[in-house]
């Protein structure tokens, strides 16, 4: 062990970067046809950016309806069109693919030194359902629309107008794309990890992932079952959770739920998976507690789905269930506050630099600690009688979705550009960027949190007068919040008219996908990948032996 | 705190309230206090380690046991605390004194109907005396529904064919608002109700003369209020169909014949007499299932049906 870097074992560096999975093959068809996990990945990145950008749109919009306490741009019909397509489009085709099925699948076979996921068609089979969900979705937006929220709570849902069922059809074909990521993940990293990587030397990125993937498969049944079901008691009128057709809302609520607990967390553990990653590299130093962030990960999905009622407190199901739901639900800040900790004790005596990606991981840090923490309310049943179905709820959830999720996710994505694209994005830009986001992020929720608190209820089109300022601050914030998301899109996009510029380990990673030229080639390294050290290991000893050139751009022949 | 306190909730209204808000006030404690930690900490970090140079090393530290144990195990109690705070107001919130007034709630899209242990009903409105608790027992005709009182620190979903409940005791006399809190459609921000609550000479006033606009409202239209309002309309119609009750269409002035064989103009005092005592004279063709409103109508609500049967010609 006396080396120290994975030394590509025939060194000679047969591919210069031009040569590398974007352009070749090229084509239209070999894009279309892929089996590449890069290029699918890379193919999910647009179609989400795409929903991203829909689901946002939405959402200024219904801000800027919220200016006013009465009528402003739009009708109340419109008005919960707006907010169901937001929530639905940024769950279903946003947030739950993002990291995974871009990111994810992109940076996982490398990060594993594989060469691509256990079954490559399957992967690319899930991209095209989840085109056809999207497809699905949005022919519904068009045609008809929605308006019973993203939860589809019975019996406003088996009874309202609209396509209803096409969209839940929809997000019924999504989650098979949902599942299929799931099962490749979980293969990939159990099978296809390099010689010598045990699992307790995986990056911590593909513990969260493969945590993320269990909990994919094993909930996402249960959803599309819901929605089945919702669909037949619409279309054939069987009595399942209409109380005029003898059925029961409440078990709704509790299928819906039983998926879309355990989604919140689809939709968490990935960030925490792209923190784990930023903080080390850019502290320069050691992961602290790598095996209480794995194990913790994995506690998080399993607990994950024991605590499915916290949302039902006020919904008539049984005070004992309500009961053991809350003290459950008490469990799960455990392992979230345990990763906080260790992330922070990781920066303490680090080498910390603070490019982009992270400033959004320290964004995700305080984002996130406020967004759990607000949990704490909502998870103490006594307070959660207050402030359910309040926008204390919808500020909450997003510090958590949002502050957490999406953040990680820009972190990520600025993370591994140089590497997808094999250009280095303009780093002052990036940074402003970042600030922007996240001012513009808290003056729209913060302000949330106190008209939850002060009683008002969400899913309002109009309001009580007395709201009015802090719904107009929190529609500034938006504002603020659009365009650092605008101004990260257009840094990221200028980035790719450039020539090649990236190196091949831009922030001095220590893991495999740092070791292979940016953008990789077709079949990720240009060496046989072996591990030769953990994936956090910064002893000098460890490093590569010209300290200082940790990121040099090499020249062919000279991997160091 | 009391300033804290007042800027982020709302009055306290009810004997719940106090305890709901020294919890989510303590929870804003031990949350400022790990946010400022963290906060600090990072920022410390970020200050105090920040990168001096390109070959910059640093200790490989893994981890260690007893820092790992520590933030594991004083959270642990903390949230334990929290939870069982939590499930205290909880049951305090679940189960309504014995003596507690029960009023019915109905909802649907998009309003809020209170029925009264005499059957007196109102719409969007409900009245009750301060410092008595009050049960509501609700249900829903359509969809979902909550019924939620900010001030009061209450809320729980109104639910088709089933009952569920909220309780409360106010504290604070004045106007409380009532909010929808599920998703119901088009008016669901508009599913808005007002609970007054008074002291118990202004209820007792309030349940004889009813609300200032009903002092002031004409009389027929009162009446319409009633029919509406008081369960008439379910037996009676408007419009000349035969219902369980005869109409009121055409009535008055008219002679009706009873099932004892005597017959009887159809005048004020007919009217009257049909109100406190139905069963004295029951019209032919019907049962004598009509109840007696003796006690529950106001007088000028009993004046308001006869001039409103009056107007339907
Ligand atoms: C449960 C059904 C029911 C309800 C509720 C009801 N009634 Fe009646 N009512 C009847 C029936 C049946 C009769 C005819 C038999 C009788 O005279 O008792 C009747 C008779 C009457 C008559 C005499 C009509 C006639 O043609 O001679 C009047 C006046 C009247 N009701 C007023 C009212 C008012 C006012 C209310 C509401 C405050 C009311 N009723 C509520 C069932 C009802
Ligand atoms: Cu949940
Ligand atoms: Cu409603």
């Amino acid at each position: 062990m006396a080396d120290v870097l994975a030394v590509p074992l025939h060194a000679t560096h047969k591919h210069d970067a031009s040569d590398n999975y974007l352009t070749n093959p090229r084509g239209l068809k070999s894009w279309l046809t892929t089996v590449d996990h890069k290029r699918i990945g890379i193919m999910y990145l647009w179609a989400i950016l795409a929903a991203f950008l829909i689901g946002g749109v939405f959402a200024l919009l219904v801000r800027i309806e919220l200016l006013t306490p009465k009528t402003t741009i739009m009708s109340a019909e419109t008005y919960n069109k707006m907010f169901s397509l937001h929530g639905a489009v940024m769950v279903f085709l946003f947030i739950i693919p993002s990291i995974p099925a871009a990111l994810g699948n992109f940076a996982l076979p490398l990060m594993l030194g594989a060469k691509d996921v256990a079954f490559p068609r399957l992967n690319l089979l899930s991209y095209y359902i989840y085109v056809v969900g999207a497809i699905l979705g949005i022919t519904a937006m068009v045609g008809g629309g929605i308006d019973t929220g993203w939860t589809f709570y019975t019996p406003y849902s088996s009874t309202t107008g609209g396509a209803v069922s096409l969209m839940t059809f929809a997000a019924f074909v999504l989650g098979f794309s949902s599942i299929f990521t799931g099962i490749n993940f979980i293969a990939t990293i159990h099978k296809l990890r390099a010689p010598g990587m045990t699992w307790y030397q995986m990056p911590l990125f593909c513990w969260s992932m493969y945590a993320t993937a269990v909990i994919q498969v094993l909930a996402t049944p249960v959803l599309g079952i819901t929605l089945l079901l919702l669909i037949m008691e619409r279309t054939f009128h069987i009595g399942i959770f209409d109380p005029k057709l003898g059925g029961d809302p409440v078990l709704f609520q509790h299928f819906f739920w039983f998926y879309s607990h355990p989604a919140v967390y689809i939709m968490i553990v990935p960030g925490m998976a792209i923190i784990s990653e930023l903080i080390p590299t850019f502290s320069k130093k050691s992961i602290f507690g790598y095996k209480a962030i794995g194990f913790s990960s994995i506690a998080i999905a399993l607990l994950g789905f024991l605590v499915w009622g916290h949302h039902m407190f006020v919904a008539g199901q049984s005070q004992l269930a309500s009961t053991l739901f809350s003290f459950l639900t008490f469990f799960v800040a455990i392992p979230s506050g345990v990763k906080v900790f260790n992330w922070l004790a990781t920066m303490y005596r680090g080498s910390i630099s603070l490019e982009t990606p992270m400033l959004y991981a320290i964004s995700f840090l305080l984002l996130f600690s406020i967004g759990g923490l607000t949990g704490l309310f909502l998870g103490m049943m006594s307070v959660d009688i207050h402030l359910h179905d309040t926008y204390f709820v919808v500020a909450h959830f997003h510090y958590v979705m949002m502050g957490g999720t999406v953040i990680a996710f820009l972190g990520g994505l600025h993370y591994w550009w140089p590497k997808m694209f094999g250009r280095m994005y303009n780093e002052n830009l990036g940074r402003i960027a970042c600030a922007l986001i996240f001012v513009g992020f808290n003056a729209t929720f913060l302000p949330q949190f106190v008209l939850g608190s002060r009683g008002m209820p969400r899913r309002y089109y109009n309001y009580l007068e007395q709201f009015q300022p802090l719904h107009q601050f929190s529609t500034f914030g938006s504002w603020i919040l659009g365009l650092g998301l605008f101004m990260v899109a257009g840094n990221l996009l200028a980035s790719l008219r450039k020539p090649y510029d990236a190196p091949r380990n831009p922030w001095g990673g220590r893991t495999f996908e740092w070791e292979t030229q940016s953008p990789p080639i077709t079949h990720n390294f240009d060496f046989d990948p072996v591990l030769k050290h953990g994936p956090y290991d910064y002893r000098p000893e460890k490093l590569p032996p010209r300290p200082g050139v940790l990121s040099p751009a090499r020249p062919a022949g000279g991997h160091s | 705190m009391n300033w804290f306190r007042q800027l982020i909730l709302p009055i306290e209204g009810s004997t719940l309230a106090r305890d709901v808000d020294n919890a989510y006030l303590f929870v804003t404690l031990v949350s400022l206090f790990f946010f400022v930690l963290v906060a600090g900490l990072a920022a410390l970090f970020v200050w105090r380690y920040r990168r001096r140079g390109p070959n910059e090393i640093t200790p490989h530290i893994t981890h260690n046991l007893g820092l790992e144990v520590t933030w594991t195990t004083i959270p642990l109690v903390l949230v334990m605390g929290l939870f069982f705070w939590g499930f205290y107001g909880f049951m305090r919130a679940q189960i309504a004194p014995g003596e507690a007034m029960e009023v019915q709630v109905t909802a649907k899209k998009w309003q809020w109907q209170f029925e009264y242990p005499d059957g007196m009903r109102t719409l969007n409105e409900l009245h009750v005396p301060l410092g008595k608790p009050v049960r509501l027992v609700m249900t829903a005709e359509d969809v979902l529904h909550s019924f939620y009182v900010p001030s009061f620190r209450v809320k729980h979903d109104v639910i088709p064919n089933r009952y569920t409940e909220v309780w409360f005791e106010p504290t604070k006399a004045g106007t409380h608002q009532v909010f929808c809190t599920e998703y119901c459609g088009k008016g669901h921000s508009d599913m808005l109700a007002k609970i007054v609550v008074e002291d118990e000479q202004s209820y007792q006033k309030w349940l004889i003369e009813g609300d200032e606009s009903m002092k002031s409202m004409p009389l027929a239209e009162l009446g319409k209020l009633v029919w509406e309002n008081r369960g008439c309309s379910t037996c009676h119609a408007l419009d000349g169909t035969r219902g369980q009750g005869p109409s009121w269409k055409g009535i008055f002035g008219q002679t009706h014949k009873f099932a004892d064989g005597a017959s009887a103009p159809v005048d004020a005092n007919y009217i009257r007499e049909s109100l406190m005592e139905p069963q004295k004279h029951v019209v032919q063709g019907f049962e004598g299932i009509m109840p007696t409103y003796q006690g529950l109508l106001r007088p000028r609500e009993v004046l308001g049906v006869i001039e409103f049967i009056k107007t339907l010609k």
